[in-house]
């Protein structure tokens, strides 16, 4: 206890860069994640075609192995810290997945609705837009809710580049304090404060929708 | 100049080098696949079940390692449990960290699998006068897994890219040892990373399409 | 299962369940009770016939990997090689030496953990460490320096002061606590590896790299634009590090490196590491 009160601003600082990125992570990958889910159903076979390598090739590749070429790599084009490097990597990885998510949400709403939406004089991304999206985000809800929680436990790769998270301080105070013990378990708790309460919601959630299928 | 550097870093006792990290990484990965999956079963029965008290009490337990971050608790396995006595070395710390966190999030896909087996299988069974256990082991069990194959690969690929993080307490997996090798030389630290990239790309890849060909097989 | 037989069935799970999790955090803390007790190094090097040495694997002159053989080359591995030979001549038990690579981050623990014997590591011996770990006499001298690029127009760290400029340094290093004294306004970056440091300074993460002036020597052989600047601005000779309260095994490394040190061994290694680097005046770390 004497090691949460010595490191308490410590551990504070670190849970903020932590919320800080995942928010910011979220918010990008959710935006990229759209685009390219819309982009592997719309008719062109061109835009199919990035869509799907964009996804696949973020889907196979480690986390830390994109964050160590934002860290080392680019940055020495585009000038970039460990907590952007990280931030940037985190919202490309999450985002392949969020466009598998947002895509299968997609496929999920009747097809006939958007033949309807074309037949009453609608172009393809107004139904996308007013019609199919809103129905697709219901559906994919509790999956993205699960891809969010998966982020902020991704997001403990700053760690590896200097990005000041909750991972990091806890490596710091460990390696000065020794007590390795105690020391990840209050990290593991400041992790649990933000992603328990998220997954039990999204257990809600899924039970709710599933009574109403 | 440039190119020089792509080819050099490849000599052929670093590209052995590499590939014996990629053997480690998928040992790691598949034994931790293994384990998790007999783990994450009884894990994914019990929650099934809906013991009174019990099954919530294992859910609760569940909830919590599959909410933390993996680092978290390969870092947690290696450098705090030996505090309480118990040394792993440093390829079974990490087959025992990836192991716990993919059990919790088996046993999430197994309950799943579980719940969506019709529940007249299960009255048909119990009227041909199997038991319980017979219910579930020769009956219900089967068909969840094939159900629960595409899901069990996709934990695979993801087992294989976590393998990485395991660098942090220097497990000589394939990332670390694309580090020992550009510390070798600066100038090759962009054709290793993109190596190495390729590697695990086509690996999780072909894991992917292999999912994908299991989910048509069986559907 | 009938309903009635489900509930006593879940009710006697839980209690033995929440049993074994509360005998298994008492025999924990009964573990780490004994484990906290004292085990003596020399008797377990004795008795398996080995000394496991923790060494550095990314560290240019004193351990770093050798991808054919899997085994670290350096000084530090010869050092710990002859040490082991030593060793066993003074003891009349048959030694070999195992290694395994250590980062900076980890050592300390590898060592409380007793994973390794001994680390020959680069490890400054600081009065903080001595609290929690067993130090040899010295074995090198070296002390903290920075390095830059040459164009930089930084001449010291006392340039550094100021929080446009970011020092990198490695996460457990005395470094990462000592540059903060001499620089207290310029920003830190700690990264897990000197691999990875090296990376972060060359595309620009930060302006200098601040570790001790041996392991920035290496790095500078290999990176022709970049060099030492100002000299060291602290003194900090690396030990050989034990577990805490080993007397036996202390003496008798430090008996086997003043050995290795009157004979000459200690002086070739010495050339045989040190004598390529430019810049370096290497005759002055001979053991006189």
């Amino acid at each position: 206890m004497a090691l949460l009160q010595n490191n308490f601003p410590t551990f504070l600082q670190g849970f903020g860069y932590t919320l800080l990125s995942s928010i910011i992570a979220l918010i990008g990958s959710m935006i990229l994640g759209t685009g390219f889910a819309i982009m592997q159903i719309v008719p062109q076979k061109w835009a199919q075609v990035i869509g799907n390598v964009y996804v696949q090739v973020f889907r196979n590749i480690p986390l830390l192995i994109i964050t160590f070429f934002f860290f080392l790599v680019v940055s020495k084009y585009v000038k970039m810290s460990g907590f952007t490097s990280g931030t940037v990597a985190l919202m490309l990885y999450t985002s392949a997945f969020i466009a598998e998510t947002v895509r299968a949400g997609i496929l999920a709403v009747d097809g006939g609705q958007m033949e309807g939406a074309r037949a009453n004089g609608l172009s393809f991304g107004q139904a996308m837009q007013y019609i199919i999206l809103p129905q697709a985000f219901r559906i994919a809800l509790p999956s993205l809710g699960n891809q969010f929680i998966n982020l902020v436990k991704n997001s403990s790769i700053l760690a590896f580049v200097g990005g000041l998270d909750l991972m990091y301080q806890g490596n710091m105070v460990a390696a000065n304090t020794f007590d390795t013990f105690s020391t990840y378990i209050i990290v593991a708790i400041f992790y649990l404060i933000l992603t328990l309460p998220l997954s039990y919601y999204i257990q809600h959630l899924e039970r709710k929708l599933k009574r109403a299928l | 100049m440039v190119t020089l550097g792509i080819f050099s870093a490849f000599t052929p006792q670093n590209v052995l080098y590499l590939l014996g990290g990629l053997g480690i990484t998928v040992g790691v990965s598949v034994i931790s696949v293994i384990l998790s999956l007999i783990f994450g079963s009884i894990v994914g029965i019990i929650q099934f079940e809906r013991l009174p008290y019990f099954s919530t009490f294992v859910g609760t337990i569940n909830n919590i390692i599959r909410n933390l971050p993996l680092l978290l608790i390969i870092f947690f396995v290696y450098f705090a449990l030996p505090k309480i006595g118990i040394h792993l070395p440093i390829f079974w710390a990490t087959v025992i960290a990836m192991s716990t966190f993919e059990s919790a999030m088996l046993a999430e896909i197994v309950r799943g699998g579980l719940e969506s087996v019709d529940n007249g299988q299960f009255e048909g069974a119990r009227a041909n006068g199997l038991s319980n256990m017979q219910t579930m082991v020769y009956i219900v069990l089967p068909q969840a897994y094939k159900k629960m194959i595409p899901p069990i690969i996709s934990q695979l690929i993801s087992l294989v890219k976590d393998t990485s993080l395991a660098l942090g307490i220097v497990l000589s997996e394939m990332t670390y040892r694309g580090q020992i090798v550009y510390a070798q030389n600066s100038t090759y630290i962009v054709p290793v990373l993109i190596a190495i990239t390729l590697v695990y790309f086509l690996l999780n890849y072909g894991l992917s399409l292999l999912a994908k060909w299991a989910d048509h097989k069986l559907a | 299962m009938e309903k009635a037989k489900k509930r006593q069935f879940g009710i006697i799970a839980t209690i033995v369940l929440a049993a074994v999790i509360v005998l298994g955090l008492m025999w924990a803390t009964a573990t780490a009770n004994r484990n906290a007790e004292h085990q003596d190094t020399l008797a377990r090097v004795e008795k398996l016939g080995r000394i496991v040495w923790g060494v550095k694997a990314d560290t240019r002159l004193f351990g770093l990997m050798d991808t054919k053989t899997g085994i670290s080359q350096g000084f530090d591995i010869d050092i710990a090689r002859a040490l082991t030979v030593q060793i066993s001549k003074q003891t009349g038990v048959p030694m070999s030496a195992e290694f395994v690579p250590v980062s900076t981050a980890s050592k300390m623990q590898l060592l409380k953990n007793t994973n390794i014997d001994g680390s020959v590591s680069t490890m400054t011996i600081t009065p903080e460490r001595e609290k929690i770990i067993d130090f040899t006499n010295q074995y090198f001298d070296a002390g903290q320096s920075i390095l830059v690029k040459k164009d930089s127009g930084i001449n010291s760290i006392k340039d550094m002061n100021s929080s446009k400029y970011t020092v990198i340094v490695v996460v457990g290093t005395t470094a990462a606590t000592e540059t903060a004294k001499f620089a207290p306004k310029a920003k830190l970056l700690a990264v897990q590896d000197y691999a990875t440091g090296m990376q972060a300074l060359k595309s620009g993460q930060g302006q200098a790299m601040s570790t001790d002036n041996a392991i920035l020597y290496g790095f500078a052989t290999e990176n022709p634009e970049y060099h030492i600047a100002g000299g060291t601005f602290t003194h900090g000779p690396y030990g050989i590090a034990f577990d805490n309260n080993q007397k036996p095994m202390i003496k008798e490394t430090n008996a086997a490196l003043a050995t290795i040190k009157q004979n000459g061994i200690y002086n070739q290694l010495i050339k045989k590491w040190f004598s390529h680097v430019p810049g370096l005046d290497w005759r002055s770390l001979e053991a006189k």
